[in-house]
């Protein structure tokens, strides 16, 4: 639509755009300015906002709480392996219920996002008293095969909406030109699923990252990921902001800058696909 | 060799019977087209000879060889889909390539091959781009291509033209009769376009509902539709049919009249209309007219006639250029 | 539409996921409703026994069950009005022409990404606390007294932190919705003389119905279950003036050790929560056709 803006108009709506962003995304940058200060600068008042003595020392006292990097480790560890395991089961049943789809697929789909709804509250009880008696308190295996259940719907949505959008036809193309069901897959579909996969991958790495439930629930020291982690900062002791923000930095900047390279594919897997 | 046999062919969907039982010869060589109106289970009967449906009930053989139950990589046919189907990751030469891939050939055979198929189809300037970035009528090319490598028994098109403009598909319909000529292989060709199938088929089947209601040369359907269904779907413009008086003096339910086999008179003649519109194309001239009775019938007249909205004309179907039709719509 | 051969394969290929959703929504769901009828304490091993629908009348009577259910309907109802109110405006704000609209986008959506502890604890001590918080700071520049958020407005205090992190998924939802109307229709409605106000009554807002419903459903089942936040900032108190259900359950089941009460409130808030589903479900089903 070729419209003509006014200059004044355009330049107004920046300002205002920019200044509403500024305000939501100041809570962050505080955060990480925050995290270079002395714990005097850090609750100095009034508050030092970008003239105060630079310093790197928090990142290397974050430790000093607990070992950070075993933290650092479980939520990737959890968040990667929730998700890998997840895929694992979701590619095969998007797959089929996508190309081969049964007059049940719709409600079974239906079914499996019923399955999200149910509050984990619902759950808490047993599975804190299994996990109890096999073991799993407070292990990385545990969560990762809950965190797995949890947003296995999610996944097994996100790659059904993408492998609908292949047509049946290529695959059947490839059938005629003699390709067998594993080289159907291996040549034609996973290349073309790709980039589907990849954003499902990235969404619920996402999700498992911040989930802020089980993760609280289930672990304690040793499995705990940095949500727990940071979590442990709510009982403070003596100054703290400086290297609360640190860990903070350091347990939000890999998800933020996956989260900005996926903000399409994640309203799509959000939502369901039902906004694209 | 590529001699198809379809033996008393079923196929039902849950409860839904859409082939009722077919019974087909297509001879090795021989270019047969399926044509039929939407949903006359056309591309149904091509799926289920390429393999990709399984049948019902019934017998499918290639070369005398039971197919039935083959999967679709092992009946040693070719298809050319509708939407094309090319992957679109690959370049067009991998494209070409995938089927010889699959089956296994050298590196160095794979290649002359392809460079001999794009040859034939015009494809060598290109074979390095991505399906993406070719116009409709290359990708067409493309998925003949990928069909032609193989060398197959026979070639299987699923309304490949649908998807191009006017323009284009003429020429693709030229391109396509070329190329049977030159490989004389047994091309089985769906569409729902009658001027594609009088054009290209060696023999036509026409479907409705799943039943074939007549196989034939283009001419013999043209000339000698068994029924009315057959006349009314061959011959464009369609046939008029008119019922009542008129047909009962042929001693028939309904007679049916060619746009091209009627003569025209201002004073005189079998039956008398208003012309609605004339459209008049210097070649022919189309006129609509509407019937003293009500009955629409479209007239194609040779040349350019002085007729315009609103004239009266009188209408004669020529001698021998009739068709009667009894109650059922069987041809008499 | 396929052969008989695949269509088994394909059914083979689903089984892994409906057994597993299965195992894991019927097992521990059957166990939670065991529990819920039985007088069970972690503290007193040996004792548990079957005593009906006691556990359910006494969290029915608990103040503390309508507290928390009072405070998770305005935890959500809050939630909801600010993110989907702030998202529809910021979303036709980004899509206006303005210089910079791919960093607004970025900055925008950003608290989505931060883990609810982050964002939790940020909120509590940098900015609401009451001696070294900015806020503290902004109101002593003007000359107010600073005011202690999280124990005089805990609750609202946690709106606003949950709304902080959930503005951004509503904006960015209607944000993509807004761009996916098409621009011919509103020229077209412009063709028709429709000015700005009417072109955005008759032409966006209802384009929006859909994603907003989408929003409103989809944050209402997150929002159901917020838990870290209340965790980390207020514990549920003063009192019980910021427990929502969530929090109400774990407390009693993994603070107090009332296993059978906690079932009993786990299984309120399960049909609370389909009630909501329901509604979803039927959303998002009709997207499949």
């Amino acid at each position: 639509m070729a419209r003509t803006v006014t200059p004044a108009r355009k330049l107004t709506f920046t300002i205002l755009a920019w200044g509403i962003a500024g305000l939501i995304f100041f809570p962050i940058l505080w955060t990480v300015l925050t995290s270079f200060k002395t714990e005097a600068d850090a609750i100095a008042s009034p508050p030092k906002f970008l003239f105060f003595d630079w310093t790197l020392e928090n990142y290397a006292t974050v430790q000093e709480r607990s070992p950070y990097v075993r933290h650092f480790l479980n939520s990737i560890a959890i968040a990667l392996g929730s998700t890998l395991l997840g895929l694992a089961v979701a590619v095969p049943a998007a797959w089929s219920m996508a190309f081969q789809p049964a007059r049940r697929t719709r409600d079974v789909l239906m079914w499996m996002l019923s399955t999200k709804m149910m509050p984990a509250v619902g759950v808490l009880i047993p599975i804190y008293l299994l996990f109890r008696d096999l073991g799993l308190l407070d292990t990385r295996s545990g969560v990762i095969v809950v965190l797995m259940l949890m947003n296995l719907p999610i996944i097994v949505w996100m790659l059904y909406t993408y492998f609908r959008e292949i047509p049946g036809e290529i695959l059947e193309a490839a059938r005629m030109d003699g390709a067998s069901l594993w080289n159907e897959i291996r040549h034609v579909l996973l290349p073309m699923a790709l980039p589907g996969i990849a954003s499902t991958m990235l969404l619920n790495i996402i999700l498992a990252w911040n989930e802020a439930f089980w993760t609280l629930n289930l672990t304690t020291s040793k499995a705990a990921p940095l949500t727990a982690f940071i979590a442990s900062y709510s009982s403070p002791e003596g100054l703290f902001y400086a290297k609360l923000s640190a860990a903070s930095t350091m347990a939000i900047a890999p998800i933020l800058i996956m989260g900005w390279f996926s903000q399409k594919q994640l309203v799509r897997g959000l939502t369901f696909g039902a906004v694209k | 060799m590529g001699s198809i046999t379809l033996r008393r062919v079923r196929k039902s969907f849950d409860t839904v019977e859409v082939i009722p039982g077919v019974d087909l010869d297509i001879a090795d060589g021989e270019f047969v087209v399926f044509v039929g109106p939407s949903g006359c289970g056309k591309s149904t009967l091509l799926r289920l000879i390429a393999g990709l449906e399984d049948v019902t009930d019934g017998q499918i053989l290639i070369d005398g060889q039971d197919v039935t139950h083959a999967a679709p990589s092992k009946r040693r046919l070719a298809m050319v889909f509708q939407s094309y189907a090319l992957y679109p990751h690959m370049s067009v030469r991998k494209n070409i390539a995938f089927p010889l891939k699959m089956a296994g050939l050298s590196a160095a055979e794979q290649d002359a091959r392809v460079a001999q198929a794009a040859g034939i189809l015009n494809l060598t300037p290109y074979l390095d781009r991505r399906p993406g970035q070719l116009s409709g009528g290359q990708r067409q090319r493309v998925a003949i291509g990928r069909a032609i490598v193989r060398e197959p028994a026979a070639f299987l098109f699923d309304e490949p033209l649908s998807n191009l403009d006017a323009a284009l598909r003429v020429n693709m319909r030229v391109e396509i009769s070329q190329l049977h000529k030159k490989l004389a292989t047994t091309m089985v060709y769906v569409t729902h376009d009658q001027v594609e199938a009088m054009t290209m088929a060696d023999k036509i089947v026409v479907l409705q509902a799943g039943r074939i209601e007549q196989v034939g040369s283009p001419l013999d359907l043209y000339n000698s539709p068994a029924n009315r269904f057959v006349a009314g779907f061959i011959g464009s413009p369609n046939m008029n049919f008119v019922e009542g008086e008129a047909a009962a003096r042929h001693g028939a339910h309904a007679i049916g009249v060619r746009p091209e086999h009627w003569q025209l008179s201002t004073t005189a003649g079998a039956l008398q209309g208003t012309v609605g519109v004339a459209e008049h194309l210097g070649s022919d001239t189309f006129l609509h007219v509407g019937l003293d009775g009500g009955t629409p019938i479209v007239v194609r007249a040779a040349g350019e006639v002085p007729v315009h909205h609103g004239d009266r004309i009188w209408l004669t179907p020529q001698d021998g250029r009739i068709y009667r039709f009894d109650a059922q719509g069987l041809a008499l | 539409m396929a052969t008989r051969h695949q269509r088994g394969l394909a059914r083979l290929m689903v089984a892994p996921s409906v057994l597993l959703l299965l195992g894991w929504m019927i097992v521990p769901l059957a166990m939670t409703l065991w529990f819920s009828f039985q007088s069970y304490n972690l503290l007193s091993p040996g004792t548990e026994q079957f005593i009906g629908l006691m556990n359910y009348r006494f969290f029915l009577s608990d103040p503390a069950f309508w507290a928390a259910l009072t405070n998770t309907l305005l935890l959500v109802g809050g939630v909801l009005v600010i993110t989907v109110g702030g998202g529809v405006l910021l979303a036709l704000l980004i899509d206006q022409p303005i210089w910079g609209q791919g960093i607004v986008r970025i900055l925008v959506i950003a608290p989505f990404f931060i883990m609810p502890t982050v964002s939790a604890l940020v909120w509590k001590n940098m900015f609401l606390n009451p001696v070294n918080g900015l806020f503290a700071w902004l109101a002593k520049l003007v000359g107010a007294q600073p005011v202690d958020f999280l124990a005089q407005y805990p609750l609202a205090s946690i709106i606003g932190i949950v709304a902080w992190q959930w503005l951004p998924f509503a904006t960015l939802i209607l944000l993509t919705a807004l761009q996916s109307l098409d621009s011919e229709q509103l020229e077209a409605a412009e063709m028709d003389g429709a000015g700005a106000w009417a072109k955005f009554t008759h032409l966006t807002l209802p384009h929006l119905a859909r994603p907003i419903t989408v929003v409103v459903l989809i944050e209402t089942i997150f929002l159901l279950s917020v838990f870290a936040e209340i965790l980390v900032t207020t514990n549920g108190g003063p009192g019980y003036q910021s427990t929502n259900l969530t929090y109400l359950v774990y407390s009693l089941a993994l603070l107090q050790f009332d296993v059978g009460g906690a079932s009993a409130g786990g299984i309120v808030a399960v049909i609370l929560a389909n009630i909501v589903a329901i509604f979803l479900m039927r959303m998002i089903g009709r997207t499949l056709d």
